[in-house]
Order: structure tokens, then C-alpha cells, then sequence
């Protein structure tokens, strides 16, 4: 069988060359579907070249086909199943819980070659400290990946909240010695490969809790970017420990891209990665600092009032933000757009960069709605519209239109891109309740004098809204 | 040192700095579905797993090591391609109607 050796290598390149057209393919609109594609028949070109290869070698027995297909079948099925059912609004945790699947494996692998090594084991010094060494950072990136993804996947979903004591400075204090504890346990097992396995798997799973655990809601899809980053770098090591060179070429892409990614989602949002790593939630640290005071002017009215001025209106826009992809509105929100659109009113979307739960969510969830892609406008381009803008409908967003980011230079946010909703004749903000956004600050928009607040449920407001609007007649025909 | 080990060094440095290539500007629009594309193919270690059980021969802690890894990289793979796509399909449908 000598030309199983070549044709795994020709396999592999073709793999490779996939995944990466398909990593290209996937940051541009119009490809981004097909690389996707195109990603996933390079994992299963490489899988195959795998099985194929050991089969023609070395040959696979019988119990580990069966083991194999277990493994696949289940988790293949579980992930299906996940991907199928879980709600749009949901896709950051799921995000999360994939990720911290993909480091969970890689460390799983490393565990196993630690413990049992393998027979064939290179005898010559160097490698074996390389293999070792290749173990320790797949086992300290993986469990990291692990714990912090999943830490990120139940904050999201809310099971766990940012405790008080987290945002202390002891904390760092705790992160430090649970690395020095990873390290020290790296030492010991890169000289004999057996010691300090379990000490640096518990070490580094603590260190991904403390990490991710002080990180503010409104950071954390920085957080899971980077955490898929790690996935990468897991991925790549354990390419080490099983020496696989396309194991290591995908997981290396997937870490570079991953930690371009993060940097993207940084700019976007105004934040620093150290900032956000080591500065703890963001609204923790500024109350009661610039941007606190009281408000002295609120406006409160119903829904039918905000249908009034929105039958008398010719340009409407439209913010949304993460209290509407909480609410599950996007759909109840789209009914009310029609309405409008059939009164001849010009509607339009503002989507601030970070609107809804992490970049680009509330893109993917208006289009569950069928919004059209064009009256999405970005922020750069919809902002000088603004003073041509008769009403403003903010729903559940709040940060990304505080005029506090534009004005207060001692304030928090200053600096911060935002969306200038101030600047239209009427603005309606849809909020639960006054409690602050993210950052914790209080939002000077709310005080202005154009600006009315109705309270209530994004949802809720959006169907009486519908209501209100059909009792006016306002789009129907006749 | 092992050869491998030296190729292998250069196929990490080589595979960052492609990496580092690939992605330039990426519109906002996609850096959720990029993410959850990327994470997928993150799952890759799933040829590790593949490896450990297919070497293991009849080590049964280890074989049952590695296909619980499996299941947990097949789970990322699958899920994450599947996530993806739905979310991709959402951007496309638009596209057609127009």
C-alpha cells in the first residue's frame, strides 16, 4: 500500500487549501455561505484522509471503529440537534458552549497520550520534551477554554451573575496564583511527563473561571471571540501531541483569524482588549463617578400617543437593540414596520456596531424577521440623516445612544461611537423600566425634552403599538 | 530533533501568518456568523481524537478518552457548521427575493 502515504498528503492539502479559501470566504457577504460549505467538506476530507490512512497502515480494529462511530453518532447528533432548536436570540451562548466543547476535546486528547503514552514513542530527548511540553499548553489552553466558555455560555444565559466580590483587586491576586499553580504543575509534568497532570488541569480550569467570571455582559462577546481564538491555539497543540500537520496548520489559522476577530469586535466597540480582560465589568467601577446623577426632566406616555406621532410622521428610524432581541420582538416589530410602510412612511434601521447581543447579532436576527437587507443602515451612514428624521423609535437599546459619549468628557462612555438619536424632532424609548444599560451610566437622552419613554416590555409595547395603529387606520387600504 | 518537530515549527508559524491574513475587514454584519464558522473549524482537533482511539489498540480507558473527545469535537463541528449556516441562510433568502 505505498500510495496510501501520498494520497493522504494530496488529501490534506486539499483540506487545508478548503479551509482557508473557506475562513477568507466566510468574512464577505456574498461568498460567505458557500465557504461555509466549503469549510465543512474540508473537516470531512480530513477526517477521511485520516480513517483512510490508518486503515491502509496500520489498519483500524474493530473495537475502535465502534468506538469511533459511538463517539461520532453522539456527538454529531447532540450537535445537530442543538443547532437545530436553539432560538436566534440564544446564539451567543451557543457560541459559547460549542467552543468550550472544541477545547474540552483537545484537552481530553492530551490527557490521554499524558496518561497512557503511546508504545511508539520517540526515544530521542528532544521530542519527548517537545511532545511533553506540547501536552502541557494543550491541557492549560484547553481547560481555560473549557471552564472560561462555559462561565461566558451561563452568564449569558443569565444562570449567573457578575458577583460583587469579583470586581475586587484580589482577584487578580487569586488569577495569578492559580497560573503560577498551572506553571508549576507545566514544569512537572514536561520533565517526566506523569506529575502535576491534575494540578495544572484543576490550575488552569480555576484560572478560565476567575478570568471570565468579573467580565461584564456587554464585553463578553469579545470574551467568547477570544475564547475561540484559544480553541485554535488548543487545537494546534494537540496537532503536536499526535503530530498532525494539518492539525496544526487549521488550529493555527483558527487562532490568527480568532485574534484578528477579537480586535475587529474591540474597535467596534470602543474597548481595548486589556481593558476588557483586566478592567472587570464596566459599570462596576463608574457609579457614582462622572455620568451618575439623578433624572429631573422624564417624559412618560402610552402607545397611543407614540402611534399618533408615528401616523404623522414621513421618516421614521428605527434602533434597535439588545432589549429587543431579549424580548424576542424582532417579529412583532416587523408587523408594525409593515404597517408603516404601507402608509407610505419611510422606515429605516439604525444598527449600531455592537446592537444587540454580540457584533452583527441584530443583522442576523431582523433578517429572521425579514427585514430587507438594504434599510439597514450602519451607523456612519444613518447618522447625518438624523436631523432629517421626524421619529426616532429606540427599543431596548440604551449605551449606543447616550449623547453622555459625545458631550461629558468625564463620563465613562466618552469617546465611544454612538447613534445622534437626539438630533431627530421626536424620540421614543421603549424600556422595561430606568434602569441603566450596561455601563451602569445614566443616559442623558432620556432627560431631554424631545424625548418621551414608554415603559413596558419591547414586545408588549410593539403589539399594543400594532393595535393603536390599525385602529388609526394608518395603512390599510380603503 | 526529531523531523516532525522542525517541520512542524514552520507549519505553525506559516499556518499564524496566513491566519493573520485571511481575515482584513470583515462588515459587522458577519462577525457573529464568522465567529460561529470559525469556532466549527476549531472542532478540527476531532482528527486528534480520531488518532488517539485509532492508536490506542484495545487500551479501554483509553479508547473510551478518546471517543468521548470525539463526541465533544463532533459536537462543536457539527453544531457549529449547521448554527452557521442557518444564520448565513437568513442573509441569502433576502438576496434571492430581490
Amino acid at each position: 500500500m505505498t500510495f496510501i502515504t501520498p494520497l493522504k498528503f494530496a488529501i490534506d492539502l486539499l483540506a487545508v487549501l478548503l479551509l482557508a479559501l473557506g475562513i477568507k470566504g466566510l468574512s464577505k457577504v456574498r461568498s460567505a455561505r458557500e465557504a461555509n460549505r466549503l469549510a465543512a467538506i474540508a473537516m470531512i476530507l480530513a477526517a477521511s484522509g485520516v480513517l483512510l490512512h490508518s486503515q491502509g497502515t496500520i489498519g483500524i480494529s474493530r473495537d475502535s471503529w465502534i468506538w469511533i462511530i459511538c463517539g461520532t453518532l453522539i456527538g454529531g447528533l447532540l450537535g445537530a440537534v442543538t443547532a437545530k432548536r436553539v432560538p436566534m436570540t440564544a446564539m451567543p451562548e451557543v457560541v459559547a458552549l460549542f467552543n468550550g466543547c472544541g477545547g474540552m476535546s483537545s484537552l481530553l486528547v492530551a490527557l490521554g497520550v499524558a496518561l497512557f503514552p503511546p508504545a511508539d514513542v520517540a526515544d530521542v530527548a528532544v521530542a519527548q520534551a517537545i511532545r511533553n511540553f506540547s501536552i502541557v499548553v494543550s491541557l492549560f489552553v484547553g481547560a481555560i477554554t473549557f471552564s472560561g466558555s462555559i462561565v461566558a455560555m451561563a452568564k449569558l444565559q443569565g444562570w449567573l451573575s457578575t458577583p460583587s466580590w469579583t470586581q475586587s483587586k484580589a482577584r487578580h491576586f487569586f488569577n495569578i496564583l492559580f497560573a503560577v499553580l498551572a506553571l508549576i504543575g507545566g514544569i512537572y509534568l514536561s520533565k517526566d511527563g506523569q506529575n502535576g497532570l491534575f494540578l495544572i488541569v484543576i490550575a488552569s480550569s480555576l484560572l478560565g473561571i476567575g478570568v471570565t467570571l468579573p467580565i461584564g455582559g456587554a464585553d463578553m462577546p469579545v470574551v467568547i471571540s477570544l475564547l475561540n481564538s484559544y480553541s485554535g491555539v488548543a487545537a494546534a497543540a494537540a496537532g503536536f501531541v499526535v503530530e498532525s500537520q494539518l492539525l496544526i496548520v487549521a488550529g493555527a489559522m483558527v487562532g490568527a483569524a480568532g485574534l484578528i476577530l477579537t480586535q475587529v469586535m474591540c474597535d467596534g466597540m470602543n474597548r481595548s482588549l486589556v481593558s476588557v480582560l483586566f478592567g472587570g465589568a464596566l459599570g462596576a467601577t463608574s457609579v457614582g463617578s462622572g455620568g451618575g446623577g439623578e433624572y429631573t426632566n422624564i417624559t412618560s406616555c402610552s402607545p397611543e400617543e407614540c402611534a399618533l406621532s408615528l401616523e404623522a410622521a414621513e421618516r421614521v428610524v428605527i434602533v434597535p437593540g439588545y432589549g429587543l432581541a431579549v424580548a424576542q420582538a424582532q417579529h412583532t416589530l416587523r408587523e408594525v414596520t409593515r404597517v408603516l410602510e404601507n402608509a407610505e412612511i419611510e422606515v429605516t434601521y439604525a444598527i449600531h456596531p455592537v446592537a444587540g447581543r454580540m457584533p452583527g447579532h441584530m443583522n442576523v436576527l431582523l433578517a429572521e424577521a425579514d427585514v430587507p437587507y438594504e434599510q439597514l443602515k450602519e451607523m456612519d451612514v444613518i447618522n447625518p440623516e438624523f436631523p432629517a428624521t421626524d421619529v426616532v423609535l429606540v427599543l431596548g437599546a440604551n449605551d449606543v445612544v447616550n449623547p453622555q459619549a459625545k458631550t461629558d468628557q468625564s463620563s465613562p462612555l466618552y469617546g465611544m461611537p454612538v447613534l445622534d438619536v437626539q438630533e431627530a424632532r421626536t424620540v421614543f424609548v421603549v424600556k422595561r423600566g430606568m434602569s441603566a444599560g450596561y455601563s451602569g451610566i445614566k443616559n442623558d437622552l432620556f432627560d431631554l425634552p424631545n424625548t418621551s419613554m414608554v415603559f413596558g416590555d419591547a414586545k408588549k409595547v410593539l403589539g399594543d403599538l400594532l393595535l393603536e395603529l390599525k385602529e388609526l387606520g394608518v395603512g390599510s387600504k380603503g | 530533533m526529531s523531523d516532525f518537530f522542525n517541520e512542524a515549527l514552520w507549519v505553525l508559524l506559516l499556518g499564524s501568518l496566513l491566519g493573520l491574513e485571511l481575515i482584513g475587514k470583515v462588515p459587522p454584519t458577519l462577525h457573529t456568523p464568522l465567529m460561529s464558522g470559525a469556532n466549527a473549524i476549531s472542532g478540527i482537533t476531532m482528527l486528534a481524537a480520531l488518532t488517539l482511539i485509532i492508536k490506542s489498540g484495545d487500551n479501554l480507558p483509553l479508547l473510551i478518552i478518546g471517543s468521548i473527545s470525539l463526541g465533544f469535537a463532533l459536537f462543536n463541528v457539527i453544531g457549529g457548521f449547521l448554527v452557521t449556516d442557518r444564520m448565513l441562510a437568513m442573509f441569502s433568502r433576502k438576496k434571492t427575493r430581490k
